[in-house]
């Protein structure tokens, strides 16, 4: 016997949770228990009390499973709202990159090149190596890694993704 | 972990002092109305055990083993409409209890389970007796917390049983730290409860119920599909369920956790439906053209292979937890509310339009041909004790004093869902969502001591009784008149039925060996013992452990190779029911090998 795997798609949500000890373990559980995918999360408080915080997931699923990961969220207790931001429609979404190269010669002055032309940031140099800091959408910071690794590409830490939605309401 | 409840109003006596924590909790249980604890001390929960002590509100009733406390609690919970309320120590305690608190999360049952933790300061050094209390079961409780400030201690245990009550009923737990215990704080009972995020909605949608009548008024096969949800929503729903059953003509039929909404002697009661359902009721769920789920949730073991279930109706479903709803199948309309609420307002509505029940004469007939079927008959013996007829004469002998029955797992649990005929919500406590064995017995006792007066009875399997039989001796400490019917085959049965439809009969481990002599086994706690062997001794039998005022248990040696049917093999329609012994065949495919 194989095992089937079904068609899913990518999903930003948007989550307000109360900001007590354990929700990310909560929420995190929830996806790990229920067998959904967490491609990235961030968290920080957001509100001037510092009791509200919003969780950003990206993850995948078919129609069927994303309907489910918004109503088991909602069920749980400390959660405020929660918002699908890809099916909400027009939203932002950032996530920031810090990319370290090492090299010398040509690869040195190509990755500064690329860099510029990415509009990254040079955090750190010494005289082998750079750290790029980049933000953009999930792409663009894909691209720029996939480049980095013809010039020296040593290591990345990423944020995974923040998002907001477009327009003066909130979501 | 900051309490969420929002407290509108100081009550009256502002109680200035200052008190414990264990105080304060055994204060907060008292302002519930809680009337009983079950529990198990331990070093991590002293301070709450002393406080006990030097009260007499509350009564504490002491089990065996940790796990009894639980089932106890959701058997006195679910026999009562009441939460229960569990309290063990830390470590092995609360470990022991998490099997009772999966089991309330699948079945709903509403119970507050307080644990003992280390103090405060040792918590994350694998101090003696410590573990991740708030850890393991964050995701077997409906919710959960641990309190590290003895302040917020009562307005917690109040939201805790707010949480357990509302909404989709389910265990919390609160852990509860012993420096928390004994550190002083001041407690105010809370004057009124609105929590600021956790909302459950109660009122349906007045237009979505509109459309759900009118979906009914017009339907020509309609069927009602209710679930444990009527049980939990308490006794006016089940009033409803009727009337709207009684006001439609449409058939009913019900999860094992429904069993009792609808009388089992009324003409429109189709028996359980689902794996070991009846023919009829899983015929008229798959030829419906309206299926109204009430409280039940689509699981695997009702609807069996998905992409035949019922596929020429259109499915309304009410449930108080959107979650449930487009879960497993699709509906076409989505109702979220309180079981109760949403069938009172169809109720008021169907008469305020004056509809009259749909013409279901021709639907009916189909479904008296389905029901010649006789799907639950069996085959009769006259050298041995069939199980299901065990059942019946059990039930014959019983009825009249409406008893209550809680059951272990297996065939025997199928057996008495399909041959004892429930009457009345709250009489019937078994362990459905989990199919935890162990259940039945502190299960029993849970539900006698909130119902001194009436007949207990657990209908159990040799095997599953040995999971809590140390349950005895609590009986015997508080009295209690519970009777154990062990139908005895002498094998995990529904193992073996299943070894015999996949695996070509090699019973491996199913066997019961080494079984105690359970009529000394009872004598030895202090039971009256019982063991029925003949066809001939089984009324007699019965009727003594009915005679003795005092717990009894019966060792009924039972057909040992009977199999329960009718049945739909995992992975199966509806339509494609075995309905005898002769029909099973021996090894199935990988594919089928695979499915629960
Ligand atoms: C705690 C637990 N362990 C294992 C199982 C799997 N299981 C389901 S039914 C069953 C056999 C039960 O045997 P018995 O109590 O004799 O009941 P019978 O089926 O013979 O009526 C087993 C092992 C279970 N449901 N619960
Ligand atoms: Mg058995």
């Amino acid at each position: 016997m194989r095992l089937k795997a079904e068609a899913t798609e990518r999903h930003t949500l948007s989550i307000l949770v109360d900001n007590e000890a354990g929700i990310l373990a909560r929420i995190a559980g929830l996806f790990s228990a229920r067998g959904y995918n967490i491609e990235s999360l961030t968290v920080a408080d957001v509100s001037h009390d510092l009791a509200v915080s919003r969780i950003t997931i990206v993850t995948s699923g078919s129609a069927h499973v994303m309907e489910q990961i918004l109503a088991q969220l909602e069920r749980l207790v400390p959660v405020h709202k929660v918002t699908d931001l890809t099916s909400l429609g027009p939203h932002v979404e950032r996530e920031l990159a810090l990319v370290k190269v090492a090299g010398t010669g040509e690869h040195r002055i190509e990755a500064m090149r690329l860099a510029d032309i990415y509009r990254a940031r040079v955090l750190d140099a010494t005289t082998g190596s750079f750290v790029f800091e980049l933000t953009g959408g999930t792409e663009k910071i894909n691209t720029f890694i996939d480049l980095m690794r013809e010039v020296g590409l040593v290591e990345v830490a990423r944020t995974g993704v923040v998002a907001i939605a477009r327009g003066r309401e909130a979501a | 972990m900051e309490p969420s409840l929002i407290v509108s109003e100081r009550s009256v006596e502002e109680a200035a002092v200052e008190r414990s924590g264990a105080e304060i909790l055994i204060e907060a249980l008292t302002d519930l109305g809680v009337e009983f604890v079950f529990g198990y001390p331990g070093g991590a929960v002293l301070p709450i055990y002393d406080a006990l002590f030097r009260q007499s509100g509350i009564r504490h009733i002491l089990v065996r083993q940790e796990g009894g406390a639980v089932h106890a609690a959701e058997g006195y919970a679910r026999s009562t409409g009441k939460p229960g309320v569990v309290l063990v120590t830390s470590g092995p305690g609360a470990t022991n209890a998490i099997t009772g608190i999966a089991d309330a999360l699948m079945d709903s049952i509403p119970i507050v389970v307080i644990t003992g933790q280390v103090p405060t300061a040792l918590i994350g050094t694998d101090a003696f007796q410590e573990c991740d209390t708030v850890g393991i079961t964050r995701h077997c409780s409906k919710h959960n917390y641990l309190v590290k400030d003895p302040a917020k201690l009562g307005a917690i245990i109040h939201e805790a049983f707010y949480l357990a009550t509302s909404g989709r009923p389910g265990p919390v737990v609160v852990d509860l730290p012993k420096d928390v215990q004994v550190a002083t704080a001041e407690y105010r009972k809370p004057a009124a409860i609105s929590h600021k995020t956790y909302r459950p909605q109660v009122e349906p949608d007045s237009a979505l119920i509109e459309a759900a009548v009118e979906m009914l008024a017009s339907a020509e096969r309609p069927i009602l599909y209710t679930g444990g949800g009527i049980i939990n929503a308490g006794p006016e729903a089940t009033r409803s369920l009727r009337e709207l059953a009684e006001l439609t003509g449409a058939p009913v039929t019900s999860t094992l956790m429904g069993l009792g909404a609808l009388p089992a002697s009324s003409a429109q009661w189709l028996g359980m439906l689902g794996m070991h359902g009846t023919y009829e009721a899983n015929m008229a769920m798959n030829r419906a053209d309206l299926i109204l789920c009430v409280g039940a949730r689509f699981d695997d073991r009702v609807t069996g292979r998905l992409d035949a279930f019922s596929p020429t109706s259109k499915k309304i479903h009410i449930d108080i937890d959107r979650s449930s709803i487009n879960k497993n199948v699709r509906v076409h309309l989505p109702i979220v509310a309180d079981a109760g609420r949403a069938l009172a307002r169809m109720v008021e509505l169907w008469r305020e339009r004056q509809h009259k029940a749909p013409d279901t004469r021709d639907w009916w007939s189909r479904i008296t041909g389905w029901r010649a079927r006789n799907s639950l008959d069996f085959p009769p013996s006259a050298s041995e004790i069939m199980p299901q007829h065990a059942i019946r004469r059990l039930w014959e002998a019983t009825k009249q004093r409406s008893p209550i029955i809680s059951t272990e797992v297996g065939q025997h649990q199928m057996w008495a869902a399909q041959h004892f005929g429930f009457d009345a919500p709250n009489k019937w406590l078994t362990s459905g969502g989990l199919g935890t064995m162990g259940y039945g017995l502190p299960a029993a006792i849970g539900a006698q001591l909130g119902h001194p007066d009436a007949l207990v009875i657990d209908i159990a399997g040799e095997a599953s009784i040995l999971m809590n039989i140390q349950e005895m001796s609590t009986a015997v400490q508080y009295r209690l008149p519970v009777k154990v019917f062990i139908l005895n085959n002498e094998y995990m049965g529904m193992v073996r039925q299943w070894q015999e439809l996949t695996y070509s009969s090699r019973y491996s481990e199913s066997y019961s060996q080494a079984l105690p002599d359970f009529v000394k086994l009872a004598e030895a706690y202090g039971w009256k013992g019982l063991r029925i062997e003949k066809p001939d001794e089984l009324d007699g039998g019965i009727a003594a452990m009915l005679a003795h005022d005092g717990p009894v248990m019966v060792d009924c040696r039972v057909a040992k190779l009977a199999n329960c049917f009718p049945m739909i093999p995992s992975g199966a329609a509806h339509t494609e029911m075995i309905l005898q012994a002769n029909e099973v065949s021996g090894e199935m495919d990988d594919e089928a090998k695979a499915l629960v």
